[in-house]
């Protein structure tokens, strides 16, 4: 319909998003909600603009989930992960457990076949990935206490699809039911026809496989690609791991979601894992937002206004079951009541994988088609309210709750950024940053010389791959959270290119900059850097220093002219700066400057006590004390 | 033999008249360990294990210092605050110097008669150095009554030779004797 070409779906939804997105922003909706009115609004029900194809865009950017799980891998190491298991076992399988069972029970009672309570419980106990870690996210809350659990949760959750999968077909009510087309879908995988223990030892090699290619085989891919210096080759690369994992992992009948998240728990300590995140992150971006606007766009309004009250009255009895059950176990696992009413919210929406499962469900005979188009309506409104009901929580719940954990309280559970950046880390940088680490700082350090990477890292440096003067690697590394940014690199017009990203993106943070030469020192101080720092300053003048005291001098007194000779040339080199375009008046200050230093340097020499450091031995003392001056001292 | 660690803080001593006199006079005896401070630590950056083991190879500590507003100069503060550290050289176990002792060896800009009550200083040396006075005992040392050299601004050669006699005499009885007579000495 519409002519649909390509390129016109892509201006509709496209237009949508910047459209509406911005408007949401603004009124302080999130993005989230910004998307899912644009679906809304493009959708059958109101434009038009998009119709029965919107469910094909939704398979598509599903994608988008599965790129979202392997950022979130990328983000997490796996001790990280280990050290979650608690949360994920027991939380998670709990919630499933728990969440089913209430929800099968209500389905019981409205007189549901037992089968198909049960299906549609544990069906509707699955939350939506996408909708929660993209809030909790964007409202920074994915490091808290409540957050961590959530995403624990949802972890389980994503594992649980499988047995669930399995499980489904053995609740047909009618025992012929089994379709065709559902046949034919699974015949898809490898593992179709395969017994149930062999099923699991295919998945189980899949998994080996992911996580020894990750460790052995990308690490020499990304490098070699590294070497060429092409941006874009890197990014295909990215991308093809991705595409490559998740139809693996399709292959053997597991979620796509989870095998990149494995990947990317895989590569969570490979030092291209920051340059994997800001190539990947943009395409995640863009496709979660179709995803919403084909949740927004796939709402049957149609449904909803034949019977609103049914409609309302299940998403009520959805939500209010689940968060009731989370709001328990929360209590249970011991979080504080903040936490724990942010934790219910979050997971109290059906999830995107209802959509897959209630088909899965009508093709084998387990829920009818009509049931199923209810409960899609359903877990789509939910999924719509999640985003409002974070909203109410935050802006009216919390305030009245008190205690606000910071997203900073447990740093180790989600990966901490750095406070520091150090770009570049040769000779210079690594001086840098053995200082920081000496003293308990962690930096994220990030070089472009693939090979010196790969050797700092086998020393144990927390080193990454990338160029700093992009700002999406800067983002990845953490730029948004970091204090400092360190600019240790040789080439100024890099540094240059950086100081300009990171005043435009990250102006919050404060830029420490190496001049290799005065006039770089220039550059850097007209771009606006204040801490400038010239390479050779301080060795030279430790060598002068040195010389000074082997000509004889005190070591004191040589330290003190060094200090003087800094202070005096580092204040010379900020004014100079200012009036450097001005050749006239540059030449003159200049001249000027070298004179009063040469004076100053002069008379230094010709009396040592009347330059510098007067305070330790004046004249005017000893003449009013002492009753005769150092002349006649001298003489006598 | 007593051995003597003299540890000399003089942020200028080029510019000084008595302490380089003073200094030449004691500085290559038998016994005595001359430590030039701020020459050791141009930058402050005081070596507090070497002069732990400085402090525990000698049995008598002499601050010589000139007595700038009344105190010592930064960098004998600097190393007071980081050598004498704690459960090293007081505190439970901290009795590394207990039984040593100690001598302030210092010049003064202003007379005598200015070090008195009602005087231009108001208190006497000894009130004045009650600070490291008590710094030390509270290491279990012994704080002998200060050497002082008063009026140092305006002497005449002759007077400082004077006065550096005095010094290294006094050094040379604290090494030699150790005794209640050098100490009555000063």
């Amino acid at each position: 319909m519409h002519g649909a070409g390509f390129f016109y779906q892509a201006l509709v939804y496209l237009t949508a998003a910047v459209v509406s997105v911005p408007i949401a922003k603004r009124l302080g909706l999130g993005s989230i909600l910004g998307y899912l009115l644009a679906g809304v609004a493009i959708g059958p029900f109101a434009l038009g603009l998009v119709g029965e194809e919107g469910q094909d865009v939704l398979h598509f950017a599903e994608f988008g989930v599965v790129l979202m799980l392997f950022l979130i891998g990328l983000e997490l190491e796996p001790s990280r992960v280990w050290r979650l298991r608690g949360p994920i076992l027991g939380l998670g399988g709990l919630q499933v457990g728990v969440s089913t069972a209430v929800l099968a029970a209500i389905a019981l009672v409205v007189g549901l076949d037992w089968r198909t309570a049960l299906a549609v419980g544990v069906i509707l106990a699955l939350s939506s990935t996408a909708i929660v870690l993209q809030t909790l996210n964007e409202k920074n809350l994915l490091a808290t206490h409540g957050g961590q659990s959530s995403f624990a949760v949802l972890l389980f959750q994503d594992i649980a699809v499988i047995p669930i999968l399995a499980l489904l077909p053995l609740l047909a009510v009618s025992g012929i039911g089994a379709h065709g087309d559902a046949d034919a879908e699974h015949a898809d995988t490898w593992v179709a026809g395969l017994p149930g223990w062999a099923e699991t030892l295919v998945v189980l090699a899949a998994v080996l496989f992911i996580i020894l290619a990750g460790r052995f085989l990308l690490q020499p891919a990304f490098r070699a690609i590294a070497r060429t210096g092409l941006r874009e080759l890197f990014t295909a690369a990215a991308l093809l791991l991705v595409i490559a994992t998740a139809m693996l992992m399709t292959k053997v009948g597991v979620s796509p979601a989870l095998g990149t998240f494995l990947a990317g728990v895989v590569l969570a300590r490979s030092e291209y894992r920051h340059e994997l995140e800001s190539n990947v992150d943009p395409f995640k971006g863009l496709l979660l937002g179709l995803f919403f606007i084909s949740i927004g766009a796939s709402i049957d309004f149609g449904l909803v206004g034949a019977a609103p009250g049914r409609i309302l009255g299940l998403m009520a009895a959805l939500i209010v079951s689940k968060f009731l059950v989370l709001l328990v176990l929360g209590r249970i696992f011991k979080m504080s009541l903040d936490q724990n009413i942010l934790f219910a919210f979050s997971l109290a929406q059906g999830g995107e994988f209802a959509f897959v499962l209630l088909s899965f469900a009508v093709r084998y005979n387990v829920v009818g088609e009509t049931l199923a188009g209810t409960l899609i309506a359903v877990t789509a409104l939910t999924m719509a309210a999640t985003p409002v009901l974070m909203l109410l929580n935050e802006k009216l719940l919390q305030p009245r709750v008190g205690t606000r954990e910071s997203g900073e309280r447990e740093p180790d559970e989600m990966d901490e950024q750095s406070r520091v950046i150090i770009a570049g880390f040769g000779s210079f940088g690594a001086i840098v940053g053995r200082l920081l680490r000496a003293k308990g700082v962690p930096a994220t350090v990030l070089d472009l010389d693939s090979d010196r990477v790969d050797l700092l890292r086998k020393l144990g440096f927390e080193v990454f791959y990338g160029d700093a003067s992009r700002s999406d690697l800067l983002h990845a590394a953490g730029a948004g959270e970091a204090k400092l940014l360190i600019l240790a690199i040789d080439s100024v017009e890099k540094s240059l290119e950086m100081v300009e990203t990171a005043k435009k993106y990250f102006p919050h943070l404060t830029i420490l900059a190496r001049a290799q030469s005065r006039d770089e020192a220039y550059e850097l101080l007209e771009a606006g850097v204040e801490h400038v720092f010239r390479d050779k300053l301080d060795s030279s003048l430790k060598l002068g220093v040195e010389a000074l005291r082997l000509l004889g001098f005190r070591g004191h007194q040589a330290h003190r002219a060094a200090q003087t000779f800094r202070r005096h040339d580092e204040h010379a080199v900020r004014e100079l700066a200012a009036m450097r375009h001005d050749q006239k008046l540059y030449l003159g200050a200049a001249r000027q400057r070298i004179e009063d230093l040469e004076e100053l340097l002069q008379g230094d020499l010709a009396d040592p006590g009347e330059m510098w450091d007067a305070g330790w031995d004046p004249d005017s003392l000893r003449q009013e004390y002492g009753g005769r001056t150092r002349e006649e001292r001298d003489d006598s | 033999m007593q051995r003597i660690l003299i540890l000399f803080a003089h942020p200028a001593f080029e510019k000084s008249r008595v302490n380089q006199r003073l200094a030449a006079a004691v500085q290559s005896l038998d016994g005595v360990t001359f430590h030039d401070l701020y020459e050791a630590y141009p930058e402050f950056d005081v070596d507090i294990r070497h002069e732990q083991a400085l402090l525990e190879d000698h049995d008598l500590v002499v601050l010589q210092h000139p007595f700038f507003w009344y105190s010592v100069p930064p960098l004998l503060k600097q190393w007071i605050d980081l050598v004498l550290e704690h459960g090293w050289a007081y505190g439970s176990g901290g009795t590394a110097l207990a039984g040593k002792r100690v001598l302030s060896a210092i010049s003064t800009g202003g007379r005598e008669e200015a070090y008195r009550h009602g005087g231009h200083n108001r208190f006497t040396i000894g009130e004045l150095l009650a600070p490291i006075e008590q710094t030390f005992v509270l290491c279990g040392m012994k704080y002998l009554p200060p050497f002082v050299v008063h009026g140092a601004h305006g002497m005449s050669s002759g007077e400082i030779e004077e006065h550096a006699e005095r010094y290294r005499r006094t050094i040379q009885a604290l090494r030699d004797e150790g005794s209640e007579s050098a100490e009555d000495a000063l």
